[in-house]
């Protein structure tokens, strides 16, 4: 077997554009189910689910914008939205929620893991004395504000499941 | 994963091996660690029911301890899936072992929805390779079907 480093911190910028372009595919994710949410079930969908659904699909888009100007100084690629989007088209079948209840629960998860993810990254970042090629306090400012607004999503969706 | 996570993946992977319980010094050696840190972290995970350490013998995982081994080995199988087939990363093995301490099992489960991943994992785990045995590497970076 080989050997790994336990907890091993980013150290690179190479490392930390990876976990940036892994973030933009979750926000990617969340954008590309919410559509499909919203498209399975159309006709019957209430506005406050509807609304909920747009707002959440904006908000990635969102995110993923700024995610993107972020590895753009670091030199790297993003991951174009349209094969994240075949990959959620062709994996949707099997992981798609069963009804409203369903939806609003994925929905917090989606909300959960982005907070859960951006929640560890800033750690690592913040952990690490690692000289990044770009701003240090730009970049942790950018993910802080994602971060907080993916709690507030929490908030939302929590909310709108305890009222139903 | 954090670092319990970690250090139980080792010990499921190195007990399976070796068909029996796993020496502190391979699971040392396995995390690149010294016994003295593994011989600590084991000790927190006796404390916590996950693993049983037996004097001159070694380490052997719980049933509670197997199970959340298995769960982290499958967070792992997804990272490496993840970064092979989704993201095209040529040394994926080695991206997987540098991010797995970053990557929670929750991010790693809305990973796999748009991951292929085996009905066997993490059963297809290979520890000679330290990756997923299903896994096809020559696979294009981006799959649609």
């Amino acid at each position: 077997m080989v050997a790994v480093s336990v907890s091993q911190r980013i150290g690179s910028d190479d490392q930390l554009a990876r976990l940036l372009q892994i973030g933009i595919v979750l926000e990617e994710v969340v954008e590309a189910r919410a559509h499909h949410h919203y498209r399975g079930v159309d006709a019957e969908l209430d506005d406050e689910i509807e609304a909920l659904l747009a707002d959440a699909a904006e908000e990635s888009a969102d995110h993923r914008e700024r995610l993107e100007s972020l590895i753009a100084g670091l030199g790297v690629d993003s991951v174009p939205f349209d094969e994240i989007e075949s990959l959620v088209d062709a994996r949707y079948g099997r992981t798609k929620p069963e009804d409203f209840d369903g939806i609003l629960y994925d929905q917090l998860c989606n909300e959960e893991t982005a907070y859960k993810f951006y929640d560890d990254l800033i750690e690592a970042i913040e952990a690490s004395d690692a000289a990044f090629s770009i701003d240090r306090e730009r970049l942790l400012e950018t993910l802080r504000t994602i971060r907080e607004e993916e709690a507030e999503g929490v908030s939302e969706v929590t909310e709108v499941m305890e009222r139903r | 994963m954090n670092t319990a996570d970690q250090y139980l993946k080792t010990i499921y992977v190195v007990q399976e091996q070796e068909d029996g319980p796993a020496s502190t010094g391979s699971i040392a050696d396995a995390l690149d660690v010294s016994p003295a840190s593994a011989n600590e972290m084991i000790g927190k995970l006796e404390e916590r029911g996950l693993a049983e350490h037996e004097k001159y013998k070694g380490v052997r995982l719980t049933d509670d301890g197997i199970v959340r081994a298995r769960d982290a080995l499958q967070t792992y199988c997804i990272i490496e899936r993840f970064l092979a087939n989704v993201l095209g990363v040529e040394e994926f093995r080695a991206e997987a072992r540098e991010l797995e301490a970053v990557i929670d099992d929750t991010v790693a489960e809305r990973l796999d929805t748009i991951i292929d991943r085996q009905p066997e994992c993490p059963d297809c785990f290979d520890p000679e390779t330290d990756a997923c045995a299903c896994l096809e590497v020559a696979m294009a970076p981006v799959e649609s079907d």
